[in-house]
């Protein structure tokens, strides 16, 4: 949209929590973002880091209960997201920001044709009659490289295959150009090659419509072609927050060293025994007053275990949540590697 | 190719693998159902050899084959033509009771350590099975064994009495890998053995996996769709299309070197996690999806989405020849005089 810079979205300090037997589980604690306008984020953690959990609460779409929001900012151009009554978040939702999913076969309705689901989203949000948006949503289906879009618009969802299915609800999802796109795991259920044709859709889109998007991943590999900056998630924390080639050249975090690392390369290998982070990710519900990798980490101390590590500032845009983020950096700027 | 040496663990030739789903028939034709006969070629002639105490390689996209080709040499689902020598003795035409007892040599590490455990049974009786099953011991020294290979996979001795949900995804995979071990195979077929895990622990468990490869002598064949993890772990790699193999080197030529078009729109596809290095580099994208293996495009089974077809691809059925040493690939535009296709 809009080509000057500008904030679309602040996150400060969210915490989102769950109720659960086992206890209250901090699924998101105390996180903070900012998106600028046409910018891309990534959000890189392992499954229980909070990643899904943090972009549903900017969505408000977390179950309550057993979830809530607990405590925190969201501001989307300036609205609060977070005081706003739900029917104000409906006309947001799809409209101003859109989102898509890991598995494109369970966030289409099977019942429904793909021109039905489509014709909704502009019918709601932009008044369209029903001509106006079954020629948009030909359109859009056109848009994210569709073929013969007249003749597939009728069909069901099972009659797409998955990378096709993937570019239906980017069409959706992009149906009222909206100013943010929340991407979570969006090409993890594809094959390599329709993960490269749907990753080169987003940058066109993203290029096109100026759309500033949030893509979550578990694969470095995704967001170092992709993002502009990234943050690091862990057990409901940043660990580290840094523009993408800063974070990927100098991490000041032992654990996102330890994620790269464990990243086969095919671009520089040796064929030596592959990097491993030892232990298992903890279990949320049961932290230890310390740092929460302070058992998988190869530079722990006893500091770590019994006290909550600082949030570091490295320098303006580079952050570490690590008692020893300084030297950890000095060490990854040192020639270290 | 199919030189059948001392060398070879398990030779492949002309392997086919078709399931029949119907049609053609007079009942169809009348009720305007399926004009043709539909089959579905999911292996289509495959011939290599994998090598003793060697790691294969076998990488694809969904659908193309690979999971049905490691289920063929296991014989877990029924080989329609070719064969499959083991030990001199060919898979495809073993009876049920000689199958049972040689798969007391070859097994399988499966995709997804939430399906394939029983949720119902502790470590210990899964664990145990095999070892009971083929009577390789008995009573009280059954428990020493599992608690041994617990051990062996990195899981607490503890835990032989704890049932399969109190597990994370990567300590099922190793309660997986301890099951295949438990009889002391020679040959292991991983179907995606790390798909389902985090990334932090995938690495432990390739770690795993190429330990007790060395102190076991171990053969894989190491199904994946993850060409990172492939490169890591394979000595060789094969690269299927629409149940054909297309092409088959050594890892370290396939990722530098690859010769055929879809090998190498395959690793291009794959993003380096190095910003420096993705800003530089070209993706070769791929347009469309892989074509249904049901009735699959004629000749060259990739010609529909290659940038070099020429009209005899549409034709010619291309062999798997080897254009460099050691390193066979199936497309008819290259050949050891003009291994470059962009040369062609």
């Amino acid at each position: 949209m809009s080509e000057q810079n500008g904030k679309l979205l602040s996150v400060t300090d969210l915490r989102t929590y769950f109720q659960t037997e086992d206890g209250v589980v901090k699924a998101v604690d105390g996180i903070s973002f900012e998106l600028e306008k046409g910018e891309t984020l990534g959000i890189v953690g392992e499954s229980g880091s909070g990643k899904s959990v943090a972009n549903l609460s900017i969505m408000r779409l977390i179950p309550e209960p057993p979830g809530k929001i607990v405590s925190g900012d969201i501001l989307f151009d300036g609205v609060d997201v977070r005081g706003l009554p739900l029917e104000k978040v409906r006309d947001m939702r799809g409209k101003r920001m859109a989102m898509i999913f890991q598995d494109p076969m369970t966030s289409l309705n099977p019942f429904l044709k793909i021109s039905t689901q489509l014709m909704e989203v502009t019918q709601l949000h932009l008044g369209h009659n029903k001509e106006q948006a079954y020629k948009h949503a030909i359109d859009m289906l056109r848009t994210v490289g569709i073929p013969a879009p007249e003749k597939r618009i009728d069909n069901y969802p099972h009659e797409f295959s998955g990378g096709m299915r993937q570019r239906v609800m980017i069409a959706m999802a992009l149906s009222c150009e909206p100013e943010l796109l929340i991407a979570d795991e969006p090409t993890t259920a594809l094959d390599v090659t329709i993960q490269a044709q749907i990753l080169e859709l987003i940058k066109d889109l993203r290029n096109d419509f100026g759309t500033s998007v949030i893509l979550i991943t578990h694969d470095l590999g995704v967001v170092a072609g992709m993002t502009d900056k990234i943050i690091v998630m862990y057990a409901g924390k940043v660990f580290e927050k840094a523009p993408t080639r800063e974070l990927f050249k100098n991490p000041a975090n032992p654990y996102t060293k330890g994620l790269l690392k464990s990243v086969p390369d095919p671009a520089h290998e040796e064929g030596t025994p592959l990097y491993q982070i030892p232990g298992l990710p903890p279990d949320v519900a049961h932290l230890p007053p310390g740092c929460p990798f302070e058992e998988r980490c190869e530079r722990a101390e006893d500091i770590c275990k019994n006290e909550f590590p600082p949030f570091v500032q490295i320098n303006e845009n580079h952050h570490s949540l690590c008692h020893f983020a300084k030297e950890v950096y000095a060490e990854s700027t040192g020639g270290g590697e | 190719m199919s030189e059948t040496n001392g060398n070879s663990m398990i030779s492949l030739e002309d392997l086919k693998v078709y399931y029949d789903l119907g049609g053609g028939g007079l009942f169809d034709r009348l009720t305007g159902g399926s004009k043709e006969r539909r089959v579905v070629k999911a292996v289509d002639g495959v011939t290599f050899d994998i090598k003793k105490g060697e790691t294969l390689g076998l990488v694809g996209e969904s659908g193309c084959g690979k999971s049905t080709l490691g289920k063929a040499l296991l014989r877990l689902t029924t080989i329609t033509g070719g064969r499959a020598i083991y030990k001199g003795k060919d898979i495809a035409h073993m009876t049920k009771s000689e199958m049972r007892e040689q798969r007391k040599d070859l097994q399988m590490i499966f995709q997804d350590p939430y399906a394939s455990l029983n949720p119902r049974m502790t470590v210990g009786n899964i664990i145990g099975e095999p070892i009971r099953t083929f009577g390789l011991a008995n009573g009280k020294s059954v428990e020493s064994m599992v608690q041994d290979l617990m051990e062996t996979v990195g899981l607490s001795r503890r835990f032989i009495k704890r049932y399969p949900h109190e597990f994370s995804g990567g300590q099922r995979q190793r309660i997986g890998i301890a099951r295949a071990l438990a009889v002391d195979p020679e040959f292991i077929v991983a179907d995606e053995p790390i798909s389902a895990l985090d990334v932090s622990i995938q690495a432990q468990i390739m770690n795993l996996m190429e330990d007790l490869q060395k102190e076991k002598h171990l053969t894989y064949l190491f199904i994946s769709h993850d060409l990172r993890a492939i490169r890591h772990v394979a000595d060789r790699v094969a690269v299927m299309y629409l149940g054909e193999i297309v092409e088959l080197a050594e890892a370290k030529d396939i990722y530098e070197d690859p010769l055929h078009p879809y090998s190498k729109a395959l690793i291009s596809a794959v993003p380096v996690p190095d910003p420096e290095i993705e800003a530089e580099r070209e993706h070769i994208i791929l347009t469309g999806d892989v074509p249904s293996p049901i009735n699959p495009p004629s000749g060259c089974h990739f010609h529909t989405r290659c940038q070099y077809a020429i009209d005899a691809c549409k034709t010619t059925e291309p062999e798997l020849v080897q254009i460099k040493p050691n390193h066979y690939s199936s497309c008819i535009r290259i050949s050891p005089e003009q291994p470059n296709i962009e040369d062609a």
